[in-house]
């Protein structure tokens, strides 16, 4: 029975492969129903494979084990196969990615309606859900780089799905682009561990580096450096963040599946997985931490404002994964996956209630533009208020909280009061902005006709979904809290227990001063915070957030337009032309000589005189 | 027997083509069939072989052909096939199906001519990959070249105000023309030197392997060598050929440039002037790696300025033939095996995309991409194959490309860890030059709304079976490193690279 069971673990990938292939080939016969079967069911039968697996290995009838499915190069001593780690951390990872991946694919049908091109929409949505599970199951790390490469590119895909737009070609190719700055950085990492240790066996590897090097081992460093570099750019931390909120653009389904539940997370899954080596780079990992404080401010006080529902959703994404960061920088690797689950939760709940918004609204999403909408769309109004408290981290109701606290407290417990400070501050921002979002949204008058006119969603595959989501967002979602002793080493606080009360007051405190105090500023506020938005510094402010602290403005001034520059002047290829110039030369010299050749006897005559002179002057000399 | 037979068949065919032309569509027929013939002849061949016998360290012919041709001056009709040229001449098999079906309606004048120069050059070709007589391999070397000049000026395009086919045809012919002239004088002093200390008179590649030359001999030997190959790779800056000759030539001759006519230069490397000169190969690698190096960025960075389709794709071929020239250099196994799996997917995929850029041409009359835009939703699953095969261009893991490049990103680094943390920012490029395709043609605003033709059965198959393939040896790859294995780790061996290791060190143990 119990290898029964885990022999199914491919069948978690190949559905969805399955899936894509069909779409991939049906050139359109399917019709939408079809289409919408095919990509849901295949994404819900990987969900009931990895219950299936997950129930034997809660009940300890299938423990932690690696099955290889084939060798997929061997040359010498480099083997890479296709193998599949399942232990509680892919597993982990493998329910979120199956079960969000599968309410979200539900949700899409009823969002996707009537939109042209939905086989293609599903055929690029199970692809990715095939590449992310492979990325998490993979036991070696080349198998993780197909993944992870599989995942940016249907990223790519989905974020140019409206694909007419040229402005959102550019975001999706920006996207891409940018992550696969990171990716080489990663690849780089690869080279170098493999050059060291002979195997690309993620166990094995680490086993091996916790041998041969110890902490601190400047090579060590380099490698978690190299690697951290791929984990910034997919999980869109400083300094490769830019790429996140453009990535807006594409369906927000695929806002809430790639960009908020599963792929960004990606980085903080790596960091994860290759813990071993981090922890012998000690400044690295601190590292990590910083990146992860930065950013989760940066992000908050970007997210403050926007004008673009979905732009505030992704600056908070990218400030709630900053948290995941700062958990595994002070080595909480649990508390930083345990984030990751419920934040997999409540974010996908808000980007789904923010796409029943939209659809109602006719495609409006700006705030300024909405308003008054909790009476007409009741259900969306109820998804944003759980999946905002959540996101606030309400106080012993939500599962937000839980999973945030633990994280503020482990920052104190490694005497990391830096870390500690900027994640309080951030849970104050937290608060403001998700205020001022769902204030924006769904109090005051409308201020528009689509605003006026929304018309709820109706049916399961609308409200189904939002409903299951919003019970996860709860405390019950905490309880699904999973066991990873097995996987990472303890945490600082494990043992430790004084002042976790005290953190977790405080915590408790900030959240709800945060969340009382954005109430009461836009509930009450909005005309004054208009007026001081418009006007002198807070003007100044406004503007400087709205652009996410210019980051965009200075990669296109010091990157990308001398890239673009440099492109244009070689256009002409120089070095062809350079190699032409003895063509040239030839051509010169041809027309030179045919001049002399000109039958005129005078000219001869003139050039055998001067021949003869020149030849005895010469002799004569000699 | 039946390595006379694999040269024989498309030269034999070919002229069948020409007879053939009184017959309406029969040169197309003829030509079909015997590309069909190389290919499974090659196929039988690899199945009845078993390569991981080989004898390690000697040379071992799977199989050998040995008849005199000159006995005076010591030159011999010598074939001989290992794991390395069976390969090639499979991939020259399967792309020359390709080539054939891709001019089905683009060729209309002239078929049974167009059809016997089509079929001499990959005849020529399958000769080149035989030959182990340096001078039959100089004869077949110069005999490609022709047929391909007809190719290009005859059945190619020419823009009014433009460069012509002509010009295009004549550049691609003084490039390797010259280049060859290099490589004779390179032989024929390598064969002098040989005599001088044998007393021997030969051209037999066995027994040139054993001359010993000077140090300086031997490197300026190397480098007439090098420079007929790099031409052909081709290396920047040595390039200036290949965009003119893509642009302008029909589909087919672009297929045969970009899939096999560029791997004739790797070959050569592999096969004369590594095993030939081993030790000033190891003083020139570093050099060789750099020009990789520079090629890769080069080639990228001007592939992302082209406005022509066809230049574009030219360009990433010199872009992915540095990923190539540096796996050549590296002296490890395993990317000595990676520059092979590379030079099998570049083949596959450049050819796909090649093959689709002439059916974009067929159904919108242009090249220029400013001119495309918005195609996504009305060329039916074309587009849908475009993607595949600028992913497998960008190394998008699960492409055989990906396996090629990584595997020598993997062997070059202990030897040359800044090279290969150079080459690997080449992979960004790739991206956006990738990308920029795609953008170009298929998406954004469309143009106009009325759907084109789609693939028709012909073209859909063969889009299909090249991007299979890709994926194939992507996921699988194995079949093409059991085969080669033996003959790279004998490559590998010959070229011990000292030199290399001690220049670039970064810190390994």
């Amino acid at each position: 029975m119990m290898e029964m069971t885990v022999s199914l673990l491919p069948l978690t990938f190949l559905l969805p492969l399955a899936g894509t292939l069909l779409l991939a080939f049906s050139a359109g016969r399917l019709g939408e129903r079809g289409a919408v079967w095919i990509g849901t069911g295949s994404v819900g039968l990987a969900a009931l494979v990895t219950a299936l697996v997950g129930a034997d290995f809660a009940l300890g009838n299938a423990g932690p084990q690696t099955l290889t499915l084939y060798t997929w190069i061997a040359v010498g001593e480099f083997a890479p196969s296709i193998g599949l780690r399942l232990d509680a951390l892919s597993l982990t990872m493998l329910s979120v990615i199956t079960g969000v991946g599968f309410l979200i694919h539900w949700f899409a049908g009823w969002y996707m309606r009537g939109e042209e091109g939905i086989t293609r929409f599903y055929a690029y949505m199970n692809l990715f859900v095939f590449s992310m599970i492979l990325l998490v199951l993979g036991d070696n790390l080349l198998l993780l780089f197909l993944g992870w490469e599989g995942v940016g590119l249907c990223s790519y895909l989905l974020i140019g799905y409206y694909y007419q737009n040229a402005a959102n070609g550019a975001a999706a190719m920006k996207a891409f682009i940018v992550t696969r700055i990171g990716d080489v950085f990663l690849a780089v990492g690869l080279f170098l561990l493999f050059t060291q240790f002979g195997t690309l066996d993620i166990a094995e590897l680490v086993t091996r580096a916790t041998q041969a090097w110890s902490a601190g081992e400047p090579l060590a460093q380099l490698a978690a450096l190299l690697i951290l570099g791929g984990a910034l750019g997919k999980s869109a931390q400083l300094p490769l963040h830019t790429w996140l909120a453009d990535a807006m653009a594409g369906p927000t389904p695929v806002s809430a599946l790639i960009h908020a539940a599963t792929m960004v997370t990606a980085g903080v899954y790596l960091i994860a997985r290759m813990h071993g080596i981090f922890e012998l780079a000690p400044a690295v990992l601190y590292l990590v931490g910083m990146i992860g404080a930065v950013t989760l401010l940066m992000a908050g006080f970007a997210a403050l404002a926007q004008t673009d529902i979905k732009r505030v959703l992704a600056y908070s994404t990218m400030s709630q994964i900053g948290y995941m960061f700062l958990a595994l920088g002070v080595g909480a690797y649990s508390a930083g996956v345990f984030h990751l689950v419920t934040h997999a939760f409540f974010k996908a709940l808000l980007f789904l209630a923010a796409g029943a918004v939209i659809v109602c609204c006719r495609h409006e999403q700006d705030i300024r533009r909405l308003g008054g909408l909790r009476r007409r769309l009741p259900l969306a109004y109820l998804s944003f208020v759980v999946g905002g408290a959540a996101l606030a981290a309400l106080p012993l109701v939500t599962a937000g909280f839980y999973s945030k606290d633990e994280i503020l407290w482990q920052a104190l417990a490694a005497e990391q009061q830096g870390l500690l400070i900027a994640g309080l501050l951030g849970s104050l921002l937290t608060g403001l902005y998700t205020l001022r979002l769902i204030v924006g949204i769904f109090h005051g008058e409308p201020k528009s006709k689509a605003a006026e006119n929304a018309q709820p969603g109706r049916g399961p595959q609308h409200s189904v979904p939002l409903l299951v989501l919003a019970v996860l967002s709860t405390l019950l979602g905490a309880w699904l809290r999973p066991d990873l002793s097995a996987v990472f080493p303890a945490a600082p606080g494990a043992d430790a227990h004084a002042g976790h009360t005290a953190v977790q007051l405080i915590a408790s405190a900030t959240a709800i001063i945060g969340i009382l105090l954005g109430a009461w500023l836009f509930l009450t506020q909005g005309p004054k915070l208009a007026r001081l938005a418009a006007e002198g510094a807070g003007a100044f402010f406004w503007r400087w957030w709205h652009r996410a602290f210019g980051f965009d403005g200075l990669y296109d001034r010091v990157l990308v337009r001398p890239f673009l520059g440099l492109v244009q002047s070689l256009r002409r290829d120089w070095l062809d032309a350079f190699c032409g110039l003895a063509g040239q030369l030839a051509l010169v010299l041809h027309a030179g000589l045919s001049r002399s050749q000109n039958g005129q006897l005078r000219h001869y005559a003139i050039a055998t005189v001067v021949g003869a002179t020149l030849m005895v002057v010469i002799l004569a000399r000699a | 027997m039946i390595l006379a037979g694999l040269i024989l068949i498309p030269f034999l065919g070919g002229l069948l083509c020409w007879q053939g032309d009184r017959w309406g569509e029969a040169p197309r027929w003829i030509a079909l069939a015997t590309m069909v013939a190389v290919l499974v002849t090659a196929l039988a061949l690899w199945a009845g072989a078993d390569f991981r016998l080989a004898d390690p360290g000697a040379a071992a012919w799977l199989r050998e052909l040995r008849l005199p041709w000159i006995p005076r001056f010591g030159i011999e009709l010598h074939l001989a096939l290992d794991g390395l040229s069976l390969v090639l001449i499979a991939l020259t098999g399967f792309l020359g199906i390709l080539a054939v079906l891709c001019s089905w309606k683009e060729v209309q004048e002239g078929i049974g001519f167009f059809h016997l120069n089509l079929l001499f050059v990959l005849g020529g070709v399958v000769g080149v990959f035989l030959a182990v007589d340096l001078f039959l391999f100089f004869v077949f070397w110069e005999m490609m070249l022709v047929p391909m000049y007809f190719l290009i000026a005859l059945w190619g395009h020419s823009e009014p105000g433009g460069k012509t086919s002509t010009y295009a045809a004549v550049k691609f012919f003084i490039y390797t023309q010259a280049s060859g002239l290099l490589m004779l004088a390179a032989i024929l002093a390598l064969v002098f030197a040989h005599q001088a200390e044998t007393g021997e008179l030969t051209f037999s590649y066995e027994a040139l392997l054993a001359t010993t030359l000077s140090n300086e001999l031997a490197l300026l030997l190397m480098l007439g060598f090098f420079i007929a190959f790099a031409v052909k790779l081709p290396v920047v800056p040595l390039h200036g050929w290949l965009p003119d000759a893509h642009a302008q030539a029909p589909t087919a001759g672009s297929v045969d440039l970009a899939g096999i006519l560029l791997k004739t230069g790797a070959y050569g490397l592999l096969r004369f002037a590594l095993p030939l000169f081993p030790e000033a190969s190891a003083q020139f690698a570093p050099v060789a790696m750099g020009l990789g190096v520079f090629g890769i960025f080069y080639g990228a960075l001007l592939a992302c300025g082209q406005k022509d389709i066809k230049r574009l794709i030219a360009y990433t071929s010199i872009s992915h033939m540095g990923f190539v020239l540096i796996g050549i250099y590296s002296g490890s196994t395993l990317a000595l095996q990676g520059a092979l799996v590379l030079m099998v997917a570049h083949g596959l995929s450049a050819a796909g995309l090649f093959v689709l850029s002439g059916q974009l041409y067929e159904r919108l009359h242009t090249r220029d991409m400013t001119r495309m835009g918005g195609l996504w939703g009305r060329l039916g699953s074309l587009p849908g194959f475009s993607l595949g095969f600028a992913v497998a261009a960008v190394g998008m893991p699960g492409t055989a490309n990906f396996v090629g490049e990584f595997m020598v990103l993997f062997g070059t680094f202990p030897a040359a860890p800044w090279i290969v943390v150079l080459a690997s920012g080449g992979l960004i490029l790739s991206a956006v030059y990738a990308l920029t395709l795609m953008q170009k043609v298929y998406f954004g605003p469309a143009q106009k709304s009325s759907p084109l033709p789609g693939l028709d059965v012909r073209e859909y198959s063969m889009m299909l079976g090249t991007f299979a393939l890709v994926l194939l040896f992507g996921l699988y790859p194995q079949p093409l490193l059991d085969t080669t294995g033996a003959v790279m780790s004998n490559v590998q061996r010959l070229f011990e690279v000292p030199a290399v290791s001690s220049t670039f060190n970064l810190g390994g143990k």
